[in-house]
């Protein structure tokens, strides 16, 4: 089945070089860190994670866009689904894929890697992540991979897959739980120490994942002859829409609670966000962007015209995931930091070569998504597609 | 050279066993190695270490100078020219920032003024052993929390788990920064975290910390469950306070910053 995605059109071929030669830019610059240290990067003593780690914590939600889909099709026999299953899927594989990227270009130490194997420590919560997310990616590369492999030779899937997506869809739920309580456990980290960080980790990876599927499903419309319908966009879209209300809902439960207990500690790292702390302010217009973007898109996704309409729903659908890539890759992380434990200032901003490694990860990202759906869209090509009982 | 397809096949696997089996004796050597190691008889030891700290006997500039330079100076804490970079085992701060929460703006200049000597405060409940992937930073036994800059993979976890700001990442190698480097302790490389130790190496051979020899009896070392020990009498004697005590971590640093006199 591999060796569709080894034929394909120039604009295929295009796109592949295109993405490795970011991969080669970011991988000469990773380079050049593993030599200098990660003192290349805009990281210091007080903010000690960036924008590797907020990466990590946002793609974690991206690989969510399997379990939403996954959930109505296996759990709900929503059969229309089965055309888009494997798109959650794969997506999921390349987000994971990028998840585990970014914990590796953030160590000091990257060859020593194999001691969290090695010493398996379970009282710390990086350990029950990189078992999480090392086993949900095996769960979509081996479903995914076999429900098409059956797909493209007229068969059903293996009887042994069944259970593994059962399995998967809990699964899902645990990458962001625990991903939430590397953060929401620590004592000294006013920001990040609130109940319903998981629960809100939950709902912003809810629509960001299928934020971005949708997105995708638009452009492998417009660019192939697979089309995976318009009813199931429409149904992806709905998901986003409850998700992303849940989501700035707890957001608004985080500001009341801050807001009106009024406990300095915990109102501090709002003030910087939103409003600058002590004459510092770098991160104020990205968070208000990302509310403004967050409101925009709710009002776009509630109103049904809007929403049915393929223009104004991508726009939704792109001001989702820009939101809340704002929102867990960036203002999350640095919040945590600033202000220091001393109740000091210290702002970070991303360097170049911390920005074009970055790059390089994603890109790594997109290569293997595109050459998943690649796989996918060649097999319908050749075979067609029929919605069958599962 | 001819060698046919089996020949290298067998060659090939020769060696993998090979390779298997003198790994595994470099493992278990190093295992036999490391369980030989005792205590030496000078060791001092006790049951829970700890430190007190009498800011009122820190009068100038030089008292504090003096201890910081002898941590540094024994341990190779490199002087970093960008403070992004910054490494400090021990260091000052004042009143405000060392005990946010407990300001009020009418404090008398003399303690809101005040530098706070500040380092790792080896916590009985340590929310940077607690996280550490890899246990490269641990509880011995006497309380102290200790780092192993060789098993340390960098992930910087336990710098977002302290409370107290203690830990330093080296962001760039540090050798270079290093003035007059001591052989006797080793010098860190890039990618890994370190912080005070309380002196384990000089406990080893019978010595107090660093700082606290320096400190002109400023500063007190012992262990906080003999009440007989000088750290015991001394906190049974004056008031003393510990930096975020609110957060269950139990620091083992306690501070005497004054006042009481006036009472």
């Amino acid at each position: 089945m591999f060796e569709k995605a080894l034929v394909g059109s120039k604009r295929y071929w295009t796109l592949i070089f295109v993405l490795l030669g970011i991969i080669f830019a970011g991988f000469i610059t990773y380079l050049f860190q593993l030599k200098i240290g990660l003192g290349i990067t805009g990281m210091s003593r007080d903010v000690s994670w960036g924008l590797y780690i907020g990466q990590f914590t946002f793609l974690v939600g991206v690989a969510a866009s399997a379990v939403m889909i996954v959930i109505p099709y296996y759990l709900h026999n929503y059969k229309k689904f089965g055309r888009i299953v494997i798109l959650g899927e794969f997506l999921a594989v390349a987000a994971v894929t990028m998840c585990l990227l970014f914990i590796f270009v953030d160590m000091g130490q990257p060859m020593r890697i194999f001691n969290v194997i090695l010493h398996p420590t379970p009282r710390s919560i990086l350990f029950w992540d990189a078992v999480v997310l090392s086993g949900y990616l095996l769960l979509n590369i081996l479903i995914g991979w076999n429900t098409l492999h059956a797909e493209y030779k007229g068969a059903p899937p293996p009887k042994w897959i069944k259970p593994l997506i059962y399995i998967s869809i809990p699964w899902a739920i645990s990458i962001h739980t625990v991903t939430a309580f590397i953060y929401q456990g620590l004592p000294g980290r006013h920001f990040w120490l609130t109940a319903i960080m998981a629960a809100r980790f939950l709902a912003s990876a809810f629509s960001s994942g299928p934020a971005l599927l949708l997105l995708l499903a638009l452009l492998v419309r417009r660019y192939t002859s697979f089309d995976p319908g318009r009813e199931q966009i429409q149904s992806v879209a709905k998901i986003v829409t409850y998700a992303m209300i849940v989501n700035f809902f707890f957001f608004l439960l985080e500001l009341f609670t801050v807001g009106y207990s009024q406990i300095p500690g915990h109102l501090h790292p709002f003030k910087y966000l939103f409003f600058g702390l002590e004459g510092h302010g770098r991160l104020v217009p990205l968070m208000w962007i990302s509310v403004l973007l967050a409101v925009f898109s709710i009002i776009l996704l509630v109103i049904p015209p809007t929403r049915r309409n393929e223009t104004t729903l991508t726009v939704a659908a792109a001001s989702v995931f820009l939101s809340l890539w704002l929102d867990k890759g960036f203002g999350l992380i640095i919040g945590g930091f600033v202000p220091n434990p001393f109740e000091r200032v210290f702002e970070y901003w991303p360097t170049l070569p911390e920005t074009i490694i970055t790059l390089g990860v994603w890109a790594v990202g997109f290569l293997v998504l595109t050459v998943l759906y690649k796989i996918v869209i060649s097999v319908r090509e050749s075979v067609g597609y029929e919605e069958v009982a599962h | 050279m001819g060698m046919d397809r089996r020949e290298f096949l067998r060659l090939a696997g020769l060696t993998c066993i090979g390779i298997g089996v003198g790994g595994a004796q470099l493992f278990v050597r190093a295992r036999i190695a490391s369980s030989e190691f005792a205590p030496t008889d000078e060791r001092l030891n006790a049951e829970r270490w700890a430190m007190v700290i009498d800011l009122r006997k820190f009068r100038t500039e030089e008292d504090y100078q003096r201890v910081i330079d002898a941590c540094h100076r024994i341990h190779n804490v490199p002087k970093m020219p960008d403070p992004e970079d910054e490494i400090k085992w021990i260091w000052t701060e004042d009143f405000e920032h060392s005990f946010p929460g407990q300001m009020n703006p009418y404090v008398p200049p003399e303690i809101e003024e005040k530098p706070i000597l500040l380092l790792c405060n080896h916590c009985t409940n340590a929310p940077c052993t607690r996280v550490c992937p890899t246990k490269a930073t641990f509880k011995r036994p006497d309380g102290i929390t200790a780092q192993d800059y060789h098993r340390c993979i960098g992930c910087r976890f336990c710098m977002a788990g302290c409370p107290y700001g203690a830990r330093s990442f080296n962001w760039r190698d540090p050798k270079k920064f290093v003035k007059d480097p001591n052989p006797e302790y080793p010098m860190r490389g890039p990618g890994v975290v370190e912080k005070c130790t309380f002196c384990v190496e000089r406990l080893e051979k019978g010595k107090r910390p660093a700082c606290v020899e320096k400190s002109n009896g400023a500063m007190l070392f012992g262990d906080l469950n003999d009440p007989n020990s000088e750290v015991r009498r001394y906190l049974a004697e004056h008031f003393s306070i510990r930096r975020k005590p609110e957060l269950g971590t139990q620091p083992a640093v306690f501070y005497i910053i004054g006042g009481e006199d006036h009472v």
